[in-house]
């Protein structure tokens, strides 16, 4: 691949990147998230159209249209959410897409028999070709994922985080599978987050950073470290302002807390940032804590409360949530800015149970135009709202909720710089007890009680994968690292090298 | 991709032009067309009074069941059984009516049996999990089944009360301005529930819930308890609905109003709303039972037999919602550019 270029809107994924990989040769592809792993790999595997730069396989053009046309080319993708279609058996899933057929009739003795092929060459004839997927293993469906591959002559497999839903036991089988497969001459691309693993199965690793290659080299030659540094690469920028703060009372306290072992203190007057790689366990733990998954075992305190309690509960306590996923839980996308913004806190909008939209919007408007909410109105859809607008909706709701306790997933994921700094300087105001803004003369008489913030320091907890933002924002860094979490140190003590190192799970240095 | 979100006058303006298409606008020019249609078609006599006030007596029972419903699709249920509990409650009225209850309390009864199939369905819907469609299909055959074994399976004569006289006019002993009482019901209860939706957090938990469950849990909102208020309100409306039916057949019938949830689930969906939840006004709804009650009476006034009716029918259902997705489509356009 020479040259390759994707832009979404105007975010360039991957900026002119050069990759190669040779028959028989395992290649690591690292890099942070949001580096360009997956577009560059969606483009070889013909998910994703290019927008410049060429391919060539085996020496020919190769510009696949669609998956397929890269599946019939011989490259195959495994991707970190196993495909699979979890209802058919082990040998349709094989065939997917490539059924032999006779006059439009499943021939499944043929079916039946390239399966067993497959199984066998990979080593593990006893998996059933008709056997349902759903009842297989995590382990048992990757393996099918791979015997796909091979039924379709696969000359180059690309793995995507193979190894995130696996034992370690189930890790040295795949990692044995991998060398099998390249001593048949076939060209592996191996993708994953985790240094060791990269160590241990790679003869040669490119890095990716910020959609263009930065360097690789062969693995023998690398150590954990010069990788490390290589993805990382960046100055911290000075996006990110930082007003005196006092710590005050705890208002969030954890103890043993499961899932995710934590035992942390969050004061009034502070952000703890939780770094950890995707699939680190870290959103299922704010889940957790803001009620909505339940928890295991462990102490939980919120202000003064203790114990679980369901998201309505959390709210009336001064939590407030924000989700990492926008389009599917953060919003309600067909309905409006207002709509969103005030869902949590429909009291103090008119009499009783009564709400007036005019308040709503007003309420609403007043929070627009404070933290920069480009729009229509307060009645327009949210969808239609760019990332970045519809984040700062989000935020606000905790804002208008006027919460004590702020807890962020992702706060600033897929939005663009503006908005971002816009977000990092918000929330170093809240935590220095700023406010928002001090409540200006003149202001609307009417407005609801409680949506003009006191001038008093709020908590957060937010959780990012970016880590700049997190050395740059946060008081403390916690680091989560398959499913654990470790003490929060104050941000002093760590380097965006020291926290990638952790969360990959590689010694500390 | 940033286009619409300027603070822009000009985009302001157009945007307001989109929110009147986007309203309800289309319901009742879809009904002003159809009324113009007949009105062509029979004459002027279309429009008097009397022919007025039948299309309104005919719709009264698709209408109130239609304000539960709408409720109900708009936090993305669906409520299959409304049918059946309006048969349960024609059949629980008669009985109380023929012990010599007062008629107000046979109809409480049966406002209380609805109660009890709505909360049934909310109860089966929260606590099992499993979805409306398929707790509501149980219950439609459920809620038949013990209407015919209340009535052992016969209509049941009842004793002629005021509870007859509900969709009479003053003409034949009813109601007040020559209008029926069951009429003046039903406006004033599409007015509440127009207002409740608009202007109540119940009102707007239902559009957040339809809208995106896992938002409105996020936010805090009592997802099942509102789904169980939601669903005991539509059997309420489904027995009162009930209770018109008694009102014009006299008897309790347990084998009445077979089908009637589909009529009533059409006229929603006519008025705009979306089985996917978050849309539908009372409005829309109002008129999207208005436009089958016209081309109904105007199909039988012209002399076009039943199955004729059934056809255009089912068009105009088909036709409203492609013509709302086709909105849809070409307001998302606009704005993407």
């Amino acid at each position: 691949m020479r040259g390759v270029r994707k832009a979404f809107g105007a975010t360039r994924a991957v900026d002119g990147v050069d990759f190669a990989v040779a028959a028989g040769e395992v290649c690591a592809l690292v890099g942070q998230n949001g580096a360009g792993k997956s577009t560059l790999m969606g483009i070889l595997s013909g998910a994703i159209r290019p927008d410049a730069g060429t391919m060539i396989l085996d020496g020919q053009p190769y510009q696949p249209r669609e998956p397929i046309d890269a599946r019939r080319a011989g490259v195959a993708m495994i991707h970190q959410e196993l495909s699979l279609a979890p209802h058919l058996t082990v040998m349709e899933n094989i065939a997917l897409g490539v059924e032999p057929a006779r006059l439009g009739l499943i021939e499944w003795r043929r079916m039946r028999d390239a399966a067993t092929d497959a199984l066998t060459q990979l080593g593990h004839p006893e998996i059933r070709p008709d056997a349902v997927v759903s009842d297989l293993s995590p382990a048992g469906q990757q393996l099918v994922e791979v015997a796909r591959a091979l039924a379709s002559r696969a000359r180059v497999v690309v793995l995507d985080e193979p190894t995130s839903s696996l034992t370690h036991a189930d890790v040295e089988r795949l990692f044995a599978l991998i060398r099998r497969l390249k001593s048949q001459g076939l060209a592996i691309v191996y993708i994953s987050h985790f240094i060791e693993e990269v160590k241990a199965i790679s003869d040669r690793v490119v890095v990716l950073r910020d959609g263009a290659n930065a360097g690789g080299g062969r693995t023998a030659e690398l150590s954990p470290e010069m990788i490390v540094e290589r993805m990382v690469g960046r100055e911290v920028e000075d996006l990110y302002p930082r007003t005196p703060r006092e710590p005050g009372e705890a208002l969030l306290e954890l103890s043993e807390f499961q899932p995710g072992a934590a035992t942390l203190t969050l004061r009034r007057g502070e952000i703890i940032g939780i770094a950890g790689l995707l699939g680190a366990g870290r959103t299922r733990l704010l889940r957790t804590i803001f009620g909505l998954e339940p928890v295991r075992s462990g102490r939980i305190t919120v202000g003064v409360y203790s114990g679980p309690a369901s998201p309505a509960a959390r709210w009336s306590q001064g939590a407030g949530m924000l989700s990492e996923n926008r389009a599917a839980e953060g919003l309600a996308i067909g309905l409006s800015i207002a709509d969103n913004l005030t869902l949590s806190h429909l009291t103090d909008l008119g009499p009783g149970f009564v709400v007036f939209p005019s308040r709503q919007a007003a309420a609403a408007s007043r929070w627009m135009e404070r933290i920069g909410i480009r729009s229509a109105g307060p009645r327009q859809p949210v969808g239609e709202l760019s990332g970045g607008n519809q984040q700062k909706v989000a935020l606000a709701r905790l804002l208008h909720h006027d919460v004590d306790l702020l807890v962020l997933d992702e706060p600033t994921r897929g939005i663009d710089v503006g908005s971002k700094a816009q977000i990092y300087a918000l929330l170093d105001r809240l935590a220095a007890g700023q406010g928002d803004s001090p409540p200006r003369e003149g202001d609307s008489p009417r407005l609801p009680r409680g949506t003009v913030p006191l001038a008093r320091p709020r908590a957060v907890l937010m959780v990012s994968s970016y880590l700049p933002e997190l050395l740059g924002l946060c008081d403390r860094i916690a680091v989560m690292c398959r499913g654990r979490l470790g003490p929060a140190r104050p941000t002093s003590e760590w380097t965006e090298h020291s926290l990638l190192m952790e969360a990959s799970g590689a010694q500390t240095a | 991709m940033d286009g619409t979100l300027t603070a822009d006058g000009s985009i302001g303006r157009a945007n307001r032009l989109k929110a009147v298409w986007r309203g309800d606008s289309g319901v009742l020019l879809g009904l002003l067309l159809v009324a113009i249609f007949f009105g062509f078609l029979i004459g002027p006599q279309f429009f008097r009074p009397v022919n007025l006030e039948l299309m309104a007596i005919q719709t009264v029972i698709v209408c109130v069941a239609a304000l539960g419903m709408t409720m109900v699709i708009v936090s993305a249920g669906i409520d299959l059984s409304v049918g059946s509990v309006v048969a349960l409650a024609t059949v629980v009225t008669a009985v109380l009516l023929r012990r010599g209850y007062d008629p107000a309390l046979a109809a409480l009864g049966a406002l209380g049996a609805a109660a009890l199939c709505g909360a049934m369905n909310g109860l089966l819907i929260t606590r099992l999990k499993v979805v409306p469609f398929i707790v509501t299909l149980g219950t439609m055959l459920l809620v038949r089944g013990a209407a015919k074994g209340v009535a052992e399976e016969r209509r049941i004569e009842a004793p002629l009360t005021w509870l007859n006289d509900l969709l009479r006019t003053a003409r034949s002993g009813g109601g007040g301005f020559g209008v029926p009482a069951g009429i003046w019901i039903t406006l004033l209860l599409a007015l509440i529930v127009g207002a409740v939706l608009g202007y109540t957090r119940f009102g707007r938990h239902l559009f957040a819930i339809g809208s995106n469950e896992r938002t409105a849990r996020l936010c805090g909102v009592r997802v099942e308890r509102r789904k169980l208020q939601v669903y005991t309100l539509a059997g309420i409306f489904a027995g009162l609905a009930g209770i018109f039916q008694f009102s014009r057949l006299s008897v309790g019938d347990p084998t009445v109003a077979v089908g009637l949830e589909l009529d009533v689930i059409a006229a929603v969906i006519i008025g705009g709303g979306s089985l996917l939840g978050g849309k539908g006004t009372i409005v829309g709804t109002m008129g999207g039972a208005a436009i089958m009650a016209v081309i109904q009476i105007g199909c039988s006034q012209h002399g076009l037999p039943n199955w004729v009716q059934q056809i255009v029918t089912g068009i105009i259902i088909v036709m409203a919602v492609a013509l709302d997705h086709w909105r849809q489509e070409s307001f998302r356009r606009g704005a993407a550019q």
